[in-house]
């Protein structure tokens, strides 16, 4: 439960992302005491593409939660491999892994990031690897290091190379952003002076679905990304929303009225061909989401009187099984990618918490200190969740690691954030 | 090993979007017919009679709001004379026409509360039909929480923010 979470706030405050490029500041607390101390060394030549690569590895391990950064500040020159470590220092600083590399301009104009990292109390390279991109890349090649530090330490995968979709809110101007999952190269899909919400990736990271109110009434489109093109999916009689996409990426579940109140319906992702009715109740079906094998669709229903979570066979005759039970309101569930837990909103006492449940044994944990919480959405390797709620009157997002240990609250320097959604690796 | 970020590509794509964003990311998604169908002809003789009522007088036909509790769409008997008096005018005057818009308060799900907005404005919509209002002069939408009448976060904010308005056409 929440009040059985350490409250010691022993280890750190951490203020990343200060560069007038980064549009969200992230401020990191991490309840409980111990995180893993590693020594992310500069890289020889780290400043081949007029950004050093090294800190920026060291500031996604620190933002995990999971790793303290020991001072490398002092290093001189910054050894390429391991010969030109000095064990003597890290033992000193009491530095369980050891991270060298170096980059290099290759022919082409690429850069090339070769990083080794080591094990200190064996003095041995646990993951030799080069990645190679553009030098305006400089900062994805930094996370794709450390993806690949955080999964050979952790056995997770790691989420630093995927990226995050939000609505920002300034008077009445809302926007559609995306951004690399530390708040950096924030690019607009969409402007406009009319609401946006349910922002929804395709599975590919190709795409996003949402919905827009600019035709003064909620539709859905669909979006590419490197083009902007975009396209109506669902523009039918009454309100359109809450895009979902199937696994293949080749069909949405959307909510529909135009046969009265909302209910969920099959559409075909390029907006082809007639809606299919996937559920008929008496009350609102919406927030549909599919089961990774898009087998099962998880959904908020108000059948039963208020609003709870169901989930039902999308080929089965069976009536949707209800899972939450805990309040008299339940809303917004989210799958975790291997399908054990799931994330939704559930009201308390007047106040709002993203709530973990396990499907298993149908315990669930309360995740989250803050009171008006929506939209919580998974990391792409399941270990944080990332939503939206409020501070001081104005929207901002928030992360909790699901063991609940880690927290962070992301801000922006004005208006209102909301309706995060984290998208897959890239 | 050694890998390149083929991904990347999307990124950079993008980036140059950003800077010089093509039309279609920009221009509304537009539409080629009028949303609004134009009067019929019939109706447009020289003397018109006025297809709304006056806002603030008359009772209960000067209002336009109903107001609901938190999570529920039913009807509150103190609002029931409004609608029945909408009702009234739109059944004497034919060609008027309203658009039910539902609101919800900023609490709870934007896509829960877009279908509970919907629900508030047809609860609306079925008393009106209920009392021979035709299907043709009424028109309903939701705006769940997103359009907020009062922009604070307070009982007071929230509880004028539940609510369906009866938006007459032309007025």
């Amino acid at each position: 439960m929440k009040n059985s979470l350490l409250r010691c706030l022993a280890a750190l405050l951490f203020l990343a992302a200060l560069s007038s490029r980064a549009e969200i500041t992230l401020e990191i607390v991490t309840e409980g005491s111990h995180q893993i101390p590693i020594a992310v060394l500069p890289f020889a030549d780290d400043n081949t593409a007029g950004k050093a690569i090294s800190p920026i590895v060291a500031a996604d391990l620190v933002r995990s939660g999971l790793f303290s950064a020991v001072d490398t500040s002092d290093v001189n020159p910054a050894p390429a491999d391991i010969e030109g470590v000095h064990w003597d220092v890290w033992h000193d600083r009491h530095a369980d892994y050891v991270v060298v590399g170096n980059v290099v301009k290759l022919p082409n104009g690429h850069l090339e990031a070769r990083f080794r990292l080591l094990d200190a109390a064996n003095q041995m390279a646990r993951v030799n690897q080069a990645f190679e991109g553009t030098p305006e890349q400089y900062r994805m090649i930094a996370h794709h290091i450390a993806d690949a530090i955080f999964e050979s330490i952790t056995g997770d995968k790691g989420m630093f190379s995927s990226r995050i979709a939000y609505i920002t809110k300034n008077g009445s101007q809302r926007s559609l952003k995306v951004a690399d999952s530390d708040g950096f190269n924030e690019q607009t899909m969409l402007s406009a002076n009319e609401p946006i919400i349910s922002p929804r990736w395709s599975p590919d990271g190709k795409r996003m679905a949402y919905v827009s109110f600019e035709l003064n009434r909620p539709m859905v489109v669909v979006q590419t990304l490197a083009t902007g093109a975009r396209k109506i999916v669902a523009k039918y009689k009454g309100s359109n929303s809450a895009p979902a996409w199937s696994p293949d990426g080749s069909q949405l579940a959307v909510v529909l009225t135009k046969d009265g109140h909302s209910q969920i319906y099959l559409i075909n992702s390029d907006g082809s061909g007639p809606p299919r009715r996937l559920l008929t109740s008496g009350g609102i079906d919406t927030e549909p989401v599919f089961s990774a094998d898009g087998q099962t669709l998880y959904f908020t229903s108000d059948r039963d009187g208020g609003p709870q979570i169901y989930r039902v066979g999308v080929n089965s005759s069976d009536p949707p099984q209800r899972l939450t039970f805990g309040s008299t309101y339940a809303v917004s569930p989210r799958l975790s990618p291997d399908g054990k837990l799931l994330a939704y909103v559930q009201r308390d006492e007047g106040q709002f918490h993203v709530m973990l449940m396990d499907l298993a044994t149908g315990q669930t944990q309360a995740m989250t200190d803050t009171s008006l919480d929506e939209s919580p959405t998974f990391a792409p390797n399941g270990k944080y969740v990332l939503y939206s709620t409020e501070m001081q009157g104005r929207g901002i997002l928030a992360i909790v690691s699901t063991d609940g240990r880690i927290r962070q609250k992301l801000t922006t320097h004005t208006g209102d954030v909301y309706e995060p959604v984290w998208g897959p690796l890239q | 090993m050694k890998k390149t970020i083929f991904a990347l590509a999307v990124t950079s794509v993008l980036a140059a979007c950003s800077s010089t964003p093509p039309e279609s990311t920009s221009a509304p998604v537009a539409e080629k017919t009028a949303a609004t169908p134009a009067p019929k002809a019939a109706e447009s003789t020289a003397v018109k009679p006025m297809l709304y009522p006056a806002k603030g007088v008359g009772g209960a036909l000067g209002e336009r709001s109903i107001y609901y509790a938190f999570d529920k769409y039913a009807i509150q008997d103190q609002y029931k004379p409004i609608v029945d008096a909408h009702g009234t005018f739109l059944l004497s005057h034919p060609a008027a026409k309203v658009t039910l818009q539902g609101n919800c308060d900023e609490r709870g799900s934007r896509e829960y509360n877009l279908g509970l907005g919907q629900r508030r404005a047809d609860s609306v919509r079925k008393v009106l039909a209920a009392k021979g209002v035709k299907d043709s002069q009424m028109e309903t939408v939701s705006f769940g929480k997103e359009k907020p009448l009062n922009p604070g976060h307070n009982e007071k904010a929230w509880a004028e923010n539940r609510r369906t308005d009866i938006v007459y056409q032309g007025e």
